[in-house]
């Protein structure tokens, strides 16, 4: 029986973790049949897009310390997974800013990104998100020495710095939302630092 | 909401009415909180009888008047505006009301009077967006005079036909249709005549990105985004922005001298 049963527990976490990563998507779309993309669809989703993308980064960062403080190594199994996700809602973010809010309309895209920081700061992210989910894959990781690997990967401290920046200068005067999110990233941060420094006091090996 | 008599509408406008379900959800009206839907969920918390407005400043006959009599005093009209957010995006509105100039002529301002201040009912314990200081309150707005006494700015009691929405500003706005729509200032309890230039919220707050004027320009960007365009609710793709929301010919005249670029 439990020959049976050992590999059934993996998969159902699995397609768990699969199903609640796909899930604002889900529900993006649902509410899309539904009519529940309030009055200004475009902008709706172009926003839930980029506040997902932001969420996923911060689980990212948070998957690491639950796994290493919480007793639960076995979430990091699915950290490549959900900073995929993140790498996901980023991109349908951006291409919903390009194709929808925008419509490939690049002398204005260019001009957006140009003159207003904001545009700027999310662009940059997103070009440093590219390479990490590049080097995500199990090919392309195993050219990589893990250093190095590991050393790129620190890149997501600062797109999910960038994150934040990018929302807190486009909002209009109400400043709470983007402020928690600083608070929760600058928190993840913060939390590594005992480990940094365990780091370096241990002898090299 | 309660039916209106009025005068139909006699300024046709060969674009669609945008739906009341999208007038009446998706509004701009911080003090029941900051997201488009807040107010449709919160706004039904405020009283709007009975209410007065409070008249004062350099004016002949200052005084509180209540809303009924106004409404009362004033034939009411329809007039079907578009509506130009700063945000970019806009509405075609059947507004009902009565021209802010009525008003005006009725209590006489003096000959000081440059400026008609504007302010917005300030109680937590009614709109529950006042409990955080997201801006200052009350929300403040203004014209000047001329802009005021234009026949097409207008003191709006309803829309569709029935009395406005709490959401919308309920029971009396502003609707100034060559500005964008935070110069519209909601709910108002005060009027005030003034011979120099009022502070405005939106300006108080940011004044790099929100001129006192509020003029809808293409040709000047908000800081964060380009005016050029808009997204008319309801539709898909964008429609160019017109030079004082189209009404250009009616109100350009006022501004003849000042220097456009400053005109937002």
């Amino acid at each position: 029986m439990a020959a049976v049963k050992r590999p059934v527990r993996p998969a159902l976490e699995s397609a768990l973790v699969w199903l609640l990563c796909a899930a604002p998507l889900l529900l993006i779309l649902w509410w899309g049949f539904t009519g529940g993309l309030t009055a200004n669809p475009v902008e709706f989703v172009l926003r839930e897009l980029g506040l997902w993308g932001l969420r996923f980064l911060c689980l990212t960062l948070a998957v690491t310390l639950l796994a290493r403080y919480s007793g639960m190594p076995r979430l990091m199994r699915f950290r490549r997974r959900i900073g995929l996700w993140a790498f996901a809602y980023v991109t349908l973010h951006l291409l919903t800013y390009l194709g929808v809010a925008h419509e490939f309309d690049w002398a204005e895209i260019a001009t957006d990104i140009a003159k207003r920081p904001y545009i700027t700061i999310g662009m940059g992210a997103f070009a440093l998100l590219v390479p990490l989910a590049v080097t995500s894959a199990d090919a392309v990781r195993r050219k990589l020495k893990p250093r190095s690997w590991r050393r790129l990967h620190r890149l997501v401290y600062l797109i999910a710095a960038l994150g934040v920046v990018h929302y807190f200068l486009l909002v209009k005067a109400d400043t709470r939302s983007p402020l928690l999110y600083g608070a929760i990233v600058t928190a993840l941060l913060a939390a590594r630092i005992p480990s940094w420094t365990g780091a370096r006091a241990r002898p090299a090996r | 909401a309660t039916a209106l008599r009025f005068r139909p509408n006699r300024m046709p406008i060969d674009e669609a009415r945008t739906p009341l379900d999208d007038v009446t959800g998706y509004n701009n009206f911080y003090e029941f909180g900051t997201g488009k839907e807040d107010p449709a969920k919160y706004a039904g918390m405020m009283r709007t009888r009975p209410w007065t407005i409070v008249v004062d400043g350099l004016c002949d006959r200052p005084g509180r008047y209540a809303i009924d009599d106004l409404i009362k005093r004033f034939p009411l009209e329809e007039r079907i505006y578009r509506m130009r957010c700063v945000e970019a995006w806009s509405m075609v509105i059947p507004w009902v009301g009565f021209p802010l100039a009525s008003l005006i002529k009725a209590v006489g301002p003096r000959s000081g009077a440059k400026f008609v201040a504007f302010e917005t009912l300030r109680d937590p314990r009614q709109m529950p967006g006042q409990r955080s200081s997201v801006i200052q309150w009350p929300y403040r707005e203004g014209l000047r005079l001329d802009e005021a006494l234009h026949p097409l700015t207008l003191l709006a009691v309803g829309l569709y036909g029935q009395t406005l929405p709490n959401q919308n500003g309920a029971p009396i706005r502003l609707v100034v249709p060559w500005k964008y729509g935070f110069k519209g200032i909601k709910s108002i309890v005060r009027i005030r005549f003034t011979d120099r230039r009022p502070q405005t919220s939106w300006q108080m707050l940011a004044p790099r990105e929100y001129g006192f004027y509020g003029n809808v320009n293409p040709a000047v960007d908000h800081p964060r985004w380009s005016q050029a365009k808009e997204r008319r609710i309801g539709e898909f793709f964008r429609r160019k922005t017109l030079p004082f929301n189209g009404y250009g010919e009616q109100v350009a005249g006022l501004y003849r001298g000042l220097d456009p670029r400053q005109l937002y």
